[in-house]
């Protein structure tokens, strides 16, 4: 059974349309929502928690109407905001136990939990300091804390890699992957990076100015997404020629020759025209599709 | 796995949370308690609690000073210096900071940090957290006020007053008490609820209470003195807060009044109860308004 599921969901705002008619369905697992800023991810997730109410159509989490069933759709949801949303002077501690507590949970419960939820995201000794003197990403940890202290169905996660340097944007998406994996919690998790997405999620969704561009599994995404790109050390064009002679789009961007990688026969057919030219090949490089390309490309063609 | 080094913690791996869930009602009472509690500075760092602890310490001392005299002369008096129902607006300008410092504290620090959201995504509705902490500092003002109260009643019993009137009066001033702290609570909530900035909370807060007080019994004085006419004098208590719940607790619980006129005849009074009455609930709904629409960015 679909934990999330909308039909032709619509909200309008004064000025610009947030969501137009999107109709998407959500299983358990890791769910990416992904699209450019302004597409529309975050009106969605308020609509889902009864935050902000919809234009027309319908949205339900768990079976459970989001305007008639909001107040017993938000027992079972944890939420993780975009933006800063903590106060500056208490303890991660105190700040969590409170949360904790407007989740409905007792004192002493609230507490314990409090205690192995910040454990769960990496929170140790620091957590007794007041949070105004966090790094981003402690705090970003300290948000992911509050969203799951009470133990919910679903977690809905807004941009949670936002402001994060590689390597903190890597253990927050392991942290993600294992929100699923060990606390078997389904999580909603936006970004408009497709490529972080992909390496975590179970199924992909992607929306542009509020409309479904596509939803399908990650595995179906990557192969699609895949490009390679590749470097020779001269005659640049002819290898191009070539390449889309043996009916390959080549891409020029700068030095770099870029190719959808489809499947292994694209290195095959690299290698016999860079052979064929008699040129070094100095550059052979798997890439991924950033999401702002796949809408360049579509509002690029349309434009023309 | 096989070398891991001694007094290392064991992730004990995740666990499940099967215990009771309360309802909104339990859930609006930890944040009464919460708010209370913060109303204090219980719970918040050391720096929060000098200034609530610092004006409770101050608020009493009057009361003290009245208890001892009431003992040391209780050959020559039969009635404490000052009604315990006039307590609240010769102490007003105390009450006026407490609420000009807490109501920001309570909300404005909500809205700065953004953190109202996490409340609104949870099981609480929007009027519950406005009822949570409309009760908390409603009931913190009032303990601010029934403190000093308890002092001089508990002094007047040393003294042997007459125990069973000074028990009237404390309890009639308790219940103006709760009226005065509903009205001051509503309009500093109001205003502390417009405003993210701390600081243009505590100053308008101030500002509204003091000047409105001052400007009334300034106004009051004039018109009731030079002009001659106390009845118009009297109408202008409705202006002020402070003045009005005066007026209430004047003409129902049958006080001494403390402002400069007090409301005129029977009209007047039952127009300061109703009055009294529309403010505060007038603050309810603003805020209920307010949070209708705040946060949903």
């Amino acid at each position: 059974m679909p934990v999330i599921q909308t039909e032709e969901l619509t909200k309008r705002f004064p000025s610009t349309t947030a969501l137009d008619q999107l109709t998407i369905e959500v299983e358990p697992g890791v769910v990416g929502l992904v699209g450019a800023n302004g597409a529309g991810k975050s009106t969605l997730i308020k609509i889902l928690l009864g935050l902000s109410s919809a234009t027309s159509g319908r949205a339900s989490v768990f079976g459970l109407d989001v305007t008639a069933e909001g107040p017993r759709i938000r027992e079972r949801v944890g939420y993780m905001p975009e933006h800063d949303c903590l106060p500056a002077d208490v303890s991660a501690t105190e700040f969590v136990v409170h949360m904790a507590r407007m989740s409905g949970l007792p004192a002493d419960a609230a507490r314990e939990r409090t205690a192995d939820t910040l454990r769960h995201v990496g929170l140790y000794e620091e957590r007794y300091r007041p949070i105004g003197g966090y790094s981003t990403g402690m705090k970003q940890r300290v948000k992911l804390a509050q969203a799951l202290v009470h133990d919910p169905e679903i977690v809905m996660l807004d941009e949670p890699t936002n402001g994060l340097d590689p390597v903190g944007r890597d253990e927050m998406l392991a942290l993600i992957r294992r929100i699923w994996s060990e606390f078997g919690i389904t999580v909603l998790v936006t970004s408009h990076l497709l490529g972080e997405l992909e390496r975590i999620s179970d199924h992909v969704v992607v929306i542009d100015g509020g409309r479904l561009l596509r939803s399908s599994s990650t595995s179906e995404f990557t192969r699609t997404s895949q490009t390679l790109a590749v470097e020779v050390s001269a005659e640049a064009d002819a290898v191009g020629e070539a390449l889309a002679a043996a009916g390959l789009t080549v891409k020029r961007e700068g030095r770099l020759l870029v190719l959808p990688l489809d499947d292994d026969e694209v290195y095959d057919l690299v290698r016999d025209a860079v052979a064929a030219q008699g040129v070094g090949l100095i550059r052979l490089e798997q890439g991924r599709h950033h999401i702002s390309e796949i809408f360049g490309e579509d509002q690029g063609g349309a434009a023309r | 796995m096989t070398d891991s080094p001694a007094g290392v913690i064991h992730d004990i791996g995740y666990r499940k949370y099967d215990g009771p869930r309360l309802g909104r009602g339990r859930v609006t009472r930890a944040l009464y308690a919460h708010s209370l509690r913060g109303a204090y500075g219980l719970g918040r760092s050391a720096r929060a609690k000098v200034l609530p602890m610092l004006l409770l310490g101050v608020m009493c001392i009057p009361a003290f000073v009245i208890a001892v005299i009431a003992n040391v002369a209780s050959g020559v008096t039969t009635e404490l210096v000052l009604p315990y129902s006039r307590y609240v607006v010769v102490t007003q300008g105390i009450l006026t900071i407490f609420v000009a410092a807490q109501a920001p504290a309570s909300l404005s620090r909500d809205l700065r940090f953004k953190t109202v959201p996490l409340y609104f995504s949870r099981p609480l509705e929007r009027s519950d957290y406005v009822l949570a902490k409309f009760g908390a500092l409603t009931t913190a003002l009032f303990l601010l006020i029934a403190a000093p109260l308890l002092i001089m009643y508990i002094g007047a019993l040393l003294a042997e007053l007459p125990a069973g009137r000074e028990t009237g009066d404390l309890l009639l001033a308790l219940l103006g008490a709760v009226i005065f702290s509903a009205v001051f609570a509503g309009v500093g909530l109001v205003i502390a609820s417009l405003t993210a900035r701390r600081g243009f909370g505590v100053a308008a807060i101030i500002t509204v209470f003091a000047l409105s007080f001052a400007a009334v019994s300034a106004l009051q004085g004039i018109i009731r003195y030079e002009v001659d006419d106390p009845t118009l004098a009297g109408w202008l208590g409705l202006l002020s807060p402070i003045t009005l719940a005066d007026g209430f607790q004047t003409w129902v619980l049958d006080a001494s009044s403390s402002a400069v006129a007090p409301p005129p005849g029977a009209t007047g009074g039952v127009v300061f109860v109703l009055v009294t009455f529309a403010v505060i609930g007038a603050c309810w709904a603003l805020l209920n308004l307010r949070y209708r629409k705040v946060a949903v960015s």
